[in-house]
């Protein structure tokens, strides 16, 4: 493990070396999550945790082996006004795109395990849930959610975000933001288009699913 | 239906969608609002009978769905049936499996001959997904047999129902290729990457299908005419926005797709110009004619499954 952390810190330094931007190396992304920037980003670890498990029962997402590009887009998102929120807004904002870049990469890399102590939910939801996941409902034109989140809600990098054991409280919220126009500038507006085919019950058992599925075990543990 | 008809219910479908947020957001891009003849429904799923029949129906949506792990040996490229037969073969304006199965048999200009339904899937095998024919009474086409057939328990016999097939857009007057590629790059890239390739999952399963190149479907295949992909694309791309496309980007794109190389067609036997007399004499099919310097179906790589 140490050595691969050794190899991740080189392949990082080479990367930038040879793109030729500033080098903000691999430490540079660790020290923003557990420490802050000192300009005002705040220890990403406060809320989303050190590993990247984020706090499922209030909310606050799992960003724990998304994609650095997905990563990238939503700082840059919450920065530019896309997506607002009152904690999340201020912290972006106060990135420079090099430490979102490197912060980003701590967190795709970065992996914590599926969250325990979900309340229990009824079978006929989760069952529901799980026709939207892996078949969609196709007389409304709605796409299975696993045909962009992948077959177990792992995400397809680099666009399509996992899913899977991320917290039901967040999914919802995301869902419900898209729904009422106030998440905007997904690519292609595919999820505007998605949360608009789908009703209260759906959002529920949907997002009730993929909480309770568990996360893709990639990247490395901290 | 009428062509009329059918132009009608798109834009009706183009029209009725405005309404989310100021977008197209078209719900199954066949609903009819005439109601007149509305598309037949299929059984759901969930009624597949037990017993023999019923395991033989599973096998054979099983195959449509997830055709490499299913039926192997007869397949040569990254494809499954349901990747052009959305919803696994149930969705009308994707050529479902319910509207062909009670069209056949029928007479096919593609070998000047009456073809059954068998006939009709071994020739989906051997183009679409670039492999080999299954033999006739092989399980592989039986088990597809049974599947098409429990999706049609209802549908009347001999007609051409409302949905089936590829509704083409109106053509327009030439096409352009760059702006095809413009509109690939802006709608498509996202997902099958902007070398044709597809995209995997983390785990090597095919996520987005190759649309182009050695993974996709041959020069043999319905979808290599630019006229049933524009048909393809209108109705049911990009993936969750059927309908949002204009007739002709619709038309600019799939002529994109259609001018790049992949596997050559099976009945190749030597010369591009004598397999495009033979097969391709068609203004709206690119194989064997020249694009950028090169003459399509030169380079392409071989038909049929290659040895890893
Ligand atoms: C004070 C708490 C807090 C802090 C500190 C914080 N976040 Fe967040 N973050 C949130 C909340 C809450 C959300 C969900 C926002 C929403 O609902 O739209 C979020 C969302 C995100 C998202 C979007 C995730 C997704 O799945 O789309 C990213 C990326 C993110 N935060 C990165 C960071 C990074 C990087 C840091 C450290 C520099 C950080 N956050 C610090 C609370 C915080
Ligand atoms: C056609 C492709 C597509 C389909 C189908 C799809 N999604 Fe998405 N989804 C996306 C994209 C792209 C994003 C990333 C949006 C962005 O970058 O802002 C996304 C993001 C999300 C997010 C936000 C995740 C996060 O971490 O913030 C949620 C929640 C979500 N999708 C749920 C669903 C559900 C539930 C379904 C099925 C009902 C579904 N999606 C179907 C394309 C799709
Ligand atoms: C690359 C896309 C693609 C794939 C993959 C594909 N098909 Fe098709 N299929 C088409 C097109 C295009 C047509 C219409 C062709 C034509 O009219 O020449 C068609 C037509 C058909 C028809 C006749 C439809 C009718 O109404 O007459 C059947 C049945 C069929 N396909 C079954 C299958 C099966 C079974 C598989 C998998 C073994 C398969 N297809 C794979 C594109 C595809
Ligand atoms: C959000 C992702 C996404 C976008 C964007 C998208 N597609 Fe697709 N496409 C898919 C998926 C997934 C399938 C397979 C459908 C299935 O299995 O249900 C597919 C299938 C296809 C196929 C038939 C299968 C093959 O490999 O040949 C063609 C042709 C195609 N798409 C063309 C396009 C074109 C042209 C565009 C842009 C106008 C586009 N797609 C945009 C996801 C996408």
């Amino acid at each position: 493990m140490i050595a691969s952390k050794v190899w991740l810190f080189f392949a990082m330094s080479a990367i930038t070396s040879v793109t030729g931007r500033p080098a903000v190396a691999a430490e540079a992304g660790s020290v923003i999550a557990t420490q802050g920037n000192g300009r005002g980003a705040v220890a990403c670890k406060a809320c989303h945790g050190e590993a990247g498990a984020g706090i499922p029962a209030v909310g606050f997402p799992r960003l724990a082996g998304m994609s650095k590009e997905y990563i990238v887009r939503q700082l840059d998102a919450f920065a530019d006004g896309g997506r607002a929120h009152t904690m999340m807004s201020p912290v972006a904002k106060a990135l420079s795109p090099d430490e979102r870049a490197a912060v980003a990469a701590y967190f795709e890399a970065a992996r914590a395990p599926a969250t325990p102590g979900l309340a229990p939910v009824d079978e006929a939801t989760l069952a529901r849930g799980a026709v939207l996941a892996r078949d969609g409902a196709w007389s409304k034109g709605l796409p299975a959610c696993g045909q962009c989140h992948g077959p177990d809600g792992g995400g397809i990098a680099p666009a399509f975000p996992p899913l899977a054991g991320q917290s039901e409280k967040y999914l919802k919220a995301q869902l419900d933001a898209w729904r009422q126009g106030k998440r905007t500038g997904d690519p292609l507006q595919l999820m505007t288009v998605v949360a608009s085919k789908l009703d209260d019950a759906e959002v529920a058992a949907v997002a009730a699913y993929y909480a309770r599925l568990p996360p893709e075990a990639k990247g490395e543990e901290r | 239906m009428t062509a009329a008809k059918r132009a009608h219910s798109i834009l009706f479908a183009a029209v009725a969608s405005l309404s989310v947020a100021g977008l197209a957001v078209a719900g199954a891009a066949w609903a009819d609002p005439s109601g007149e003849q509305s598309a037949f429904t299929p059984p759901s799923g969930a009624e597949i009978p037990k017993g023999g029949f019923g395991e033989m129906v599973a096998l054979g949506r099983d195959i449509f769905t997830d055709t490499s792990k299913h039926a192997g040996a007869f397949v040569g490229n990254d494809l499954n049936c349901s990747n052009c037969h959305l919803d696994k073969g149930r969705l009308a304006g994707a050529a479902p499996l319910w509207a062909a199965y009670v069209a056949y048999p029928a007479f096919r200009k593609k070998n000047q001959r009456v073809n059954t339904f068998e006939e009709r899937l071994q020739g989906c095998f051997r183009y679409s997904m670039n492999g080999k024919a299954p033999p006739l009474g092989d399980t592989t086409l039986i088990a597809l047999q049974a599947y098409a057939y429990w999706l049609a328990k209802g549908a009347p016999t001999g007609v051409d129902m409302n949905g089936r097939g590829y509704p083409a857009p109106k053509k327009p007057e030439r096409l352009d290729l760059a702006r095809g590629g413009e509109i690939y790059a802006q709608k498509c890239a996202l997902c099958h990457g902007a070398d044709g390739a597809g995209l995997k999952a983390a785990d090597g399963s095919v996520a987005f299908p190759p649309l182009w190149g050695p993974r996709s479907y041959n020069w043999g295949a319905g979808m290599s005419v630019i006229t049933n992909a524009a048909g393809f694309i209108k109705a049911n791309m990009p993936l969750g926005l059927g309908g949002t496309l204009s007739d002709e980007d619709a038309w600019n794109v799939a002529a994109f797709v259609d001018s790049h190389e992949r596997p050559q067609d099976p009945r190749f036997e030597g010369s591009v110009a004598e397999t495009r007399k033979a097969h391709h004499d068609n203004p709206l099919d690119l194989y064997g004619t020249e694009i950028g310097g090169v003459t399509l179906g030169e380079n392409s790589p071989p038909s049929g499954p290659q040895p890893k």
